[in-house]
């Protein structure tokens, strides 16, 4: 392979890995706080996807409008379906609180399917997002620069909010130790809250971005990017947000490349995330950057 | 009081083989009474208390949580679908590549090929058990849903196995009813044995308390892979009746929505009772068909609409969130079927209780 083709495989890995490290945040976010998998963080990542998509198509907004509506709606959503699904169970056994939110997750799906058809829907990419540059012979659409910048804005403002704010020294406090944050005087429910709207708008923000790239909407689109987001913030330790865009960033180069080194491969590529994850928890089960949680007798 | 120790066998000995025998006659007469239609899904109930029991296994009475069920159902249908092919058979099927040259002439009757295919399932389950069962919760989780999904795209891929997305077709129709539902007794009758003897006992506290039953002395790491591989091994039994009722099976069907509907059996019955296992399987599955409708047109009295195909699984994975939120322990909690909770209710006559009998 020649070094060109090598720069197009990375300028493709770079915007594909700070895609998944975008919806990575999101997972660990939540992880950190509720030590509970979100299932249903994809879903919300296929919803925010659509409500773009209906808002350009139906409501005919421009592209900028219709994005921010988007993103406003799905962060509502997802606070509603903490206050709903997680919420209740949360002093419930962890089985039941995963079985809650895989039932969520279950349940968008087939709503999704209900309401927005099973038909995959062509999502409208403005022309900005659409041009294509030629560097050096190697080819870059737009959108591919841009996820890289989003994320690394995105990257920038949630480790200010997290480590310099009053709300982020509440969510580390949370994430310590909930009853002790909680005799502190923190409203734990409200963070709770922000953490699930911060977590569900870069999940709406992924998914407008993911159909930007990939402009095909399908009511299932967020399973397979959910869950491979989910392993990319396993790798990078789970409940770190700087771990979660390495994990992500690894994950998109590992996938690209290998499918570009050894093409025999290609059809094995939805389970290399699976692959990688299991060789980590076997090696180092925190990730790369996490602490290690001991158990408490 | 003195009569029924002279009886040979207890009250609720006698109760257990009437009801065996009543269960036999009935199975006898719906096999001649039923239609094809109806048939299948009865075949289907009994594939499904399969399937619950063994993800009830794991789940609900080792506490640990496993995804991977729809991976090992895989693998059991596969195997066992493979083998029992006849060559020709293969020929047929596999027309973009042929087959792997040692597996085109094999063929097995029905019951090894079953056997073979549980015990590969068995076998992948406990390697998988001693690799990712180190793993706690939501780890495990992620780890044995990623296996499952690793197995699927294996078999979209390994053409040569598999034949791929194409899949495996006209298989014969080995699943007679007698097989499903004597595979679905026998399965039954194994796991309340189990869950009775010291294994179960193991398993039990292991879900109550990891450290507890460690200090104990009961090698948990061992119980756990054991208990996963058991449950692997059921689940590829439940897969090659899966693949010989359907008779057409491709990768497609094993996606994670399988291990969904089974776990939500699971829970809808009680996360650790056995019976709440076997009734869910039996409700659920004739409600999944009973249900079909809602997918169809509907007529609400005002109005007509045109078909939602999906309604039907919104309608149970709503039921799934209910349940959790409203009613954790399900149908029938960790309690079981006795013929003494019978009586307790008022069901049966009462029988002497045994202070009166003076002790055992």
């Amino acid at each position: 392979m020649d070094f060109q083709t090598f720069l197009q495989q990375f300028v493709n890995a770079l915007s594909l890995g700070s895609l998944y490290a975008l919806i990575a945040i999101g997972y660990t976010m939540v992880y950190g706080i509720l030590r509970l998998i979100n299932f249903a963080h994809g879903d919300i990542f296929m919803v925010g996807g659509y409500l773009a998509f209906y808002g350009v198509s139906t409501f005919l907004m421009p592209w900028w409008m219709a994005v921010i509506v988007a993103i406003a709606l799905t962060t509502v959503f997802g606070v509603g379906l903490e206050r709903v699904a997680y919420r209740p169970l949360r002093d419930s056994p962890r089985i039941s609180i995963m079985i809650s939110a895989i039932g969520a997750s279950f349940l968008l799906e087939n709503l999704a399917i209900v309401l927005f058809n099973a038909r995959p829907k062509a999502f409208p990419v403005p022309e900005f997002f659409a041009r294509n540059f030629i560097l050096g012979g190697v080819h870059i659409a737009s959108v591919s620069l841009i996820i890289p910048l989003v994320t690394a804005v995105i990257l920038a403002a949630l480790l200010w909010i997290v480590h310099r704010t009053r709300v982020g020294m509440a969510m580390r406090a949370v994430s310590t130790d909930i009853e002790a944050a909680r005799l502190m005087a923190i409203d734990v429910n409200r963070i709770v809250s922000i953490t699930f709207a911060i977590g569900s708008a870069l999940a709406a923000i992924g998914g407008i971005l993911w159909a930007l790239k990939y402009p095909r909407l399908e009511p299932l689109m967020g399973i397979m990017p959910g869950l491979k987001c989910f392993i990319a913030a396993v790798i990078g330790g789970i409940g770190s947000i700087g771990g979660a865009v390495l994990g992500g960033l690894l994950l998109g180069v590992i996938e690209l490349m290998t499918v570009a080194f050894m093409p025999e491969l290609t059809g094995y590529k939805d389970a290399f995330a699976f692959v990688l994850l299991i060789v980590v928890l076997l090696v180092k089960p925190t990730g790369l950057l996490g602490k290690n949680l001991g158990e408490k007798v | 009081m003195n009569t029924s120790k002279k009886l040979p066998m207890s009250r609720n000995t006698l109760l257990t083989l009437g009801a065996a025998v009543i269960g036999l006659v009935l199975l006898f007469v719906f096999d001649e009474l039923f239609d094809r239609f109806t048939m299948q899904i009865f075949k289907l109930c009994a594939i499904n208390i399969i399937l619950a029991l063994s993800l009830n296994l794991i789940n609900g009475f080792t506490g640990l949580f496993s995804l991977g069920h729809a991976g090992f159902m895989a693998v059991g249908a596969y195997t066992c679908a493979i083998l029992t092919m006849s060559p020709e058979q293969k020929e047929v099927n596999y027309v973009i590549q042929p087959i792997v040259p040692w597996l085109a002439n094999v063929q097995f009757p029905f019951l090894p090929a079953l056997l073979i295919g549980g015990l590969l399932a068995g076998l992948i389950g406990w390697l998988l058990g001693v690799i990712s069962l180190r793993l706690r919760d939501d780890y495990l989780a992620i780890a044995t849903l990623g296996f499952s999904e690793i197995i699927r795209v294996i078999l979209t891929n390994a053409m040569t196995f598999t034949n791929g997305s194409l899949g495996l077709k006209g298989l014969a129709r080995f699943t007679t009813m007698w097989w499903a539902w004597g595979s679905a007794i026998l399965t039954t009758l194994f796991l309340v044995l189990l869950i009775k003897s010291s294994y179960g006992r193991a398993f039990k506290s292991i879900r109550d308390n990891e450290i507890a039953a460690e200090s104990m002395g009961i090698n948990v790491f061992g119980m756990k892979v054991l208990s996963f591989t058991i449950s692997s091994f059921l689940a590829g039994i439940a897969g090659g009746l899966l693949a010989h009722y359907l008779t057409t099976i491709d990768p497609k069907q094993f996606i994670f929505l399988k291990t969904f509907d089974i776990l939500l059996i699971v829970v809808l019955g009680g996360v650790g009772s056995i019976t709440g296992s076997v009734v869910a399987a039996i409700v659920v599955t004739i409600s999944m068909e009973a249900l079909r409708f809602l997918d169809g047109p509907l007529n609400l009295g005002f109005m007509v609409t045109s078909g939602v195909p999906g309604l039907r699984m919104v309608f149970f994975s709503a039921l799934l969130m209910v349940v959790v939120i409203y009613r954790q322990q399900g149908l029938m909690g960790k309690a079981e079927f006795s013929w003494d909770a019978l009586s307790r209710i008022g069901l049966l006559p009462r029988r002497k209780s045994k202070s009166e009998k003076g002790g055992r």
